[in-house]
C-alpha cells in the first residue's frame, strides 16, 4: 500500500482478485454441499455435488493461500479462534472439508465394499453440510470485521454473502441436473425462493450503504446492479417459472442454474475488489488559528 | 495502569512532514511506507475554506479491530497501550490492513530502495528481512520507549524515552506521554483544550487525540 496524503477515500489493494475468489468458491462450495445433502433422500447421487463442492472450497482456500505474504506460516491461522473469523474459518474448514472429501468418496463406493463395511453417506453429509454452513458464516463475519472498508462492515452484507452462498449452491444443483438426472421435487421452489431472498437482501444492502459509504463505491456497486438483478435475478426466476410448468425441465434449469451462479460471483467479485474503498479521513471541526473571530472560520465551525 | 497516547496541536500544524522523515529515519521504512505522515486537507466549503494539517499513522486503539481480526496474535496490545506487531508470528494475509479505519497499517512484497535496484549503504545497513511480506506500522517507537523507561526516563519528557516524531516535531505538535497520569504533558494538554479523536464513531477508542481550541471553560474553572 502506497501512502495517500489528500484524506480521500481510496480501493484498498490489500486483498485482491484472489480474496473475492475465495469468497466465491468458499460461498458456492459450501452452498452446493448444503443442497446436495438436502437432496439424498431424494436419492440424488451425492457424489458429483461433494467433489465440486470440496474442489471449489479447495480452490478459494488455495486462492487465500496464494495471497498471504508468509504462506509456509500458514499454520499459525489458526492461533486466535476466539476473536479472528480467519482463525474460525480455517478450524472449520478442516473437518468440512474432511467429511464432504469422505462422503464423496463413500457414495461412489470406489473399491465395491460390502455394504455393510460402506459408511453411511447421509450423517457425513449432513455433518459437512452443517460445518458448511458455518464455515459460510465465518466468511460473512471476516467481511463485516473490516472496519476499515465501510462496504464490508455494513451488517447486512453478511446477509448477502450467506443468501448469495445458499443460492449459488442451489444453481450447481440444477446445472449439475444436466448430468445427474431429474431434479428433487424441491429444487425449483426453492431455488425460486433463494433468488427472491437474494435480490431483496442485495437491494436492501445497497439501501444501507447509501449514506454510509464513499460515492465511489454505490457508484461502483450501482454499475453492477442493474445487470445482476437482470441477468442473475429477473431472468433465472423467468426460466425457473417456465420449468415450474415444463413437463421436462432440463435445459431451462440449467441455464437458470448457470444465471443464479454467475451473477453470484460477480456480485461477490464487485464487494471485494470494486466496493472496498477506504473511509478515508475528514476532521469535524476547524483548528482556531490566531484570531477566532475571522468571518470564515466562524462559518465553517458553524 | 499506563495507557501511552500521543497529542497533535492541529492549529500548530504546518505540514512539514518533519515527523515523516524523522519516522522513516528512526524506522527505516522503505519508499512508501510512512508509518507518521501528515494529511492535507481541505476543511469547509467554498468560500469558507481552510487547508489544515493532520498528523497521523496508527492510532494504538485500546479496542483495535486489528487485533481481533489477527488470526495467528502477531497484533496484540501490550499493557501500556502500544499495539504491536510480532513479525515472526504474521502470514501476512492483510485482515488487519482492512480492519483498521486509519489506514495505519503496509505490507511490502520485496526489498524497496530510494535509489533504484541497489541500496544505499544505510539502507543495506538496516535492511530487516522479518518485516518483507507481513503487516506493518508504527509503533510508537517502543523500543526507544522501552529502553528509556529502563534507564527510568519518563516518554514524553525526556528525548531519549519518547517516539522520533515526537522529539523531531519543529513546531511542538506533537505530544506523547501517559494518559493516566494526570501529570504527564498529554494529560494537561487534554485537560486545556478541546479535542477530538478520528472515527470515534468505529469504537475502536483510539490513543491519538487532535487539539483543536483552547477550551475556554476549562480557563474559567481555574
Amino acid at each position: 500500500m502506497t501512502a495517500t496524503l489528500d484524506g480521500t477515500p481510496r480501493l484498498q489493494r490489500n486483498w485482491d482478485s484472489r480474496a473475492a475468489w475465495n469468497f466465491i468458491g468458499g460461498g458456492a462450495g459450501t452452498g452446493l454441499l448444503l443442497v446436495a445433502a438436502a437432496a439424498l433422500p431424494s436419492g440424488w447421487p451425492y457424489f458429483f455435488a461433494g467433489a465440486l463442492g470440496f474442489a471449489l472450497i479447495g480452490f478459494g482456500l488455495s486462492m487465500v493461500w496464494l495471497e498471504i505474504g508468509r504462506p509456509f506460516r500458514a499454520l499459525n491461522v489458526f492461533l486466535h479462534p476466539q476473536t479472528s473469523w480467519m482463525s474460525r474459518e480455517a478450524l472449520f474448514a478442516l473437518p468440512l472439508l474432511t467429511l464432504a472429501g469422505i462422503a464423496t468418496l463413500a457414495d461412489q463406493n470406489f473399491v465395491s465394499l460390502p455394504l455393510q463395511m460402506r459408511l453411511p453417506v447421509t450423517p457425513l453429509a449432513s455433518a459437512a453440510a452443517a460445518l458448511g454452513l458455518a464455515f459460510l458464516y465465518c466468511q460473512a463475519r471476516i467481511l463485516r470485521a473490516s472496519h476499515g472498508v465501510p462496504a464490508w462492515r455494513e451488517p447486512s452484507l453478511q446477509w448477502v454473502i450467506i443468501v448469495t452462498g445458499i443460492t449459488e449452491g442451489l444453481g450447481l444443483l440444477l446445472f449439475l441436473s444436466f448430468f445427474v438426472g431429474p431434479l428433487p421435487a424441491w429444487a425449483i421452489p426453492t431455488s425460486l425462493a433463494s433468488l427472491i431472498a437474494r435480490a431483496g437482501v442485495w437491494e436492501y444492502y445497497r439501501h444501507r450503504l447509501n449514506p454510509r459509504v464513499p460515492v465511489l463505491a454505490i457508484a461502483a456497486l450501482s454499475r453492477i446492479s442493474l445487470p445482476v438483478n437482470l441477468l442473475g435475478h429477473a431472468l433465472p426466476a423467468m426460466l425457473l417459472l417456465v420449468s415450474l410448468v415444463a413437463p421436462r425441465p432440463g435445459a431451462t434449469a440449467v441455464v437458470a442454474g448457470i444465471a443464479m451462479v454467475a451473477a453470484g460471483a460477480w456480485l461477490k467479485f464487485a464487494v471485494v475488489t470494486r466496493a472496498a474503498f477506504t473511509q478515508g479521513f475528514s476532521i469535524p471541526v476547524l483548528p482556531m488559528r490566531g484570531q477566532p473571530s475571522t468571518a470564515a472560520a466562524a462559518e465553517v465551525r458553524q | 495502569m499506563t495507557r501511552y497516547v500521543m497529542v497533535a496541536d492541529l492549529r500548530r500544524c504546518i505540514g512539514c512532514q518533519t515527523c515523516t522523515a524523522a519516522c522513516k529515519q528512526a524506522n527505516a521504512t522503505p519508499p512508501g511506507v510512512q508509518w507518521r505522515r501528515v494529511l492535507d486537507l481541505e476543511v469547509g466549503e467554498y468560500p469558507a475554506v481552510r487547508r489544515v494539517f493532520v498528523p497521523t499513522g496508527c492510532q494504538h486503539c485500546s479496542d483495535p479491530p486489528c487485533e481481533w481480526v489477527c488470526p495467528t496474535t502477531a497484533t496484540r496490545r501490550r499493557p501500556d497501550g502500544i499495539v504491536e506487531i510480532l513479525y515472526d508470528l504474521c502470514i501476512g494475509c492483510s485482515a488487519c490492513a482492512v480492519a483498521c479505519p486509519y489506514e495505519a497499517r503496509y505490507k511490502v512484497e520485496k526489498q524497496i530502495f530510494a535509489f533504484g535496484d541497489e541500496p544505499t549503504a544505510d539502507e543495506k545497513l538496516r535492511a530487516d528481512d522479518s518485516r518483507i511480506r507481513v503487516a506493518t506500522k508504527c509503533t510508537f517507537c517502543a523500543d526507544i520507549v522501552d529502553a528509556g523507561v529502563a534507564r527510568g526516563l519518563t516518554p514524553g519528557e525526556h528525548p531519549e524515552a519518547t517516539p522520533a516524531c515526537v522529539n523531531l516535531c519543529i513546531s511542538g505538535v506533537l505530544a506523547f506521554g501517559d494518559i493516566d497520569n494526570p501529570q504527564t504533558i498529554v494529560s494537561k494538554l487534554l485537560r486545556e483544550n478541546k479535542h477530538f479523536r478520528m472515527h470515534e464513531e468505529q469504537g475502536t477508542n483510539p490513543g491519538f487525540y487532535y487539539l483543536w481550541d483552547q477550551d475556554l471553560c476549562h480557563d474559567r474553572d481555574t
